[in-house]
């Protein structure tokens, strides 16, 4: 069960990693960009723009907390 | 082979050379301070396992429609892709500390020494599991780059063979320095996978959702000389910040 237990963990880290919002962001954008295109709006750039958008705020936030003493 | 095939190989080969830089470390650490024997058979053991697990799922990656392939692979990868790529750009701007095998291998050394000692010649179950957990976790983000990679092409074997062409390289230069791989440009290895993993999570995400790029696969090219631009420009910036915020600590 440890065992088990220690592999999710692992499995967690590898995906989600460090971020958990740049997952999120990714789900999001892959859903916008589904629904959009089910309702006739096919729009390629809303995945990239998610997403890079994303790493900048991410990157920002690890800035942000190395500025704080 | 086509241009595609060889970015495959290669993606593969890069991506498992860092994994298996880190899975070598810790084999060496186990092996020189609790023996060969029992972090050989660590080794062995995860490597059946990893097998294992390639044949349970390969074929079955295979089988699933390639539009929900690509959407639920391309979102894993982009995932990955971008999680490697922040981590990358954040150690190359100095925000995060460089991987290092040689300190790495000394505390793993430390910590093997002060488990207790090794009756010579006996099973040494501590080294084993050891041994077994860093080559199983390393191993499976290897799979998991030649499963997403492969499937996607349609050929588990030639992203197989890119991972493979890695483990031998590491292993004999490994074998010829006898020491921690610590020469090796891990980060900017880890800053091309995240590069490449990034640009196919977003064009096979994109294609998944049902969507076309204009210019078809032209678009690689396109959305990797972005995600290039983007993460130079990152580290740039980054790089400055920090810089500037460390003159006005230190005045």
């Amino acid at each position: 069960m440890k065992a088990i237990k220690a592999f999710f963990a692992f499995v967690y880290d590898f995906i989600v990693g460090d971020d958990w919002r740049l997952a999120l962001a990714v789900v999001l954008g892959l859903a916008l960009t589904w629904v959009l295109n089910s309702a006739g709006y096919p729009m390629w750039w809303v995945l990239p723009i998610v997403s890079f958008g994303a790493l900048a705020w991410s990157l920002r936030r690890a800035l942000q907390s190395h500025k704080r003493p | 082979m086509n241009g595609s095939g060889w970015g495959l190989v290669i993606a593969t080969f890069l991506a498992s050379a860092v994994e298996t830089v880190e899975a070598f470390t810790i084999v060496l650490a186990v092996g020189i301070t609790r023996g060969w024997k029992s972090a050989l058979l660590g080794v062995g053991a995860a490597l059946a396992l990893l097998v294992a697990l390639v044949v349970l799922i390969g074929p079955g990656l295979l089988a699933i429609p390639i539009n929900t392939l690509r959407l639920v692979v391309g979102g894993l990868l982009l995932i990955f892709g971008l999680q490697w790529l922040r981590k990358a750009i954040l150690r190359a701007s100095g925000l995060k500390a460089i991987h290092d095998e040689v300190a790495i291998f000394a505390r793993e050394a430390a910590d093997l020494r002060e488990h207790g000692p090794v009756v010579p010649g006996a099973f040494d179950a501590y080294g084993f599991s050891l041994a077994f957990k860093g080559v199983f976790l390393e191993g499976f983000e290897v799979i998991f780059i030649v499963l997403t990679f492969g499937a996607i092409h349609q050929s588990v074997a030639l992203a197989a063979v890119g991972a493979l062409l890695a483990v031998i390289a590491v292993i004999v230069i490994g074998f010829i320095v006898r020491a921690p791989l610590s020469r090796v440009p891990e980060n900017l290895l880890k800053f091309i996978v995240g590069i490449v993993a990034t640009t196919f999570g977003i064009f096979w995400g994109v294609e998944g959702a049902g969507v076309d790029w204009p210019g078809n696969d032209l678009a690689i090219v396109g959305i990797l000389a972005f995600t290039l631009l983007f993460s130079l420009a990152a580290v740039a910036y980054l790089k400055a910040k920090v810089e500037a915020h460390s003159a006005v600590v230190s005045a």
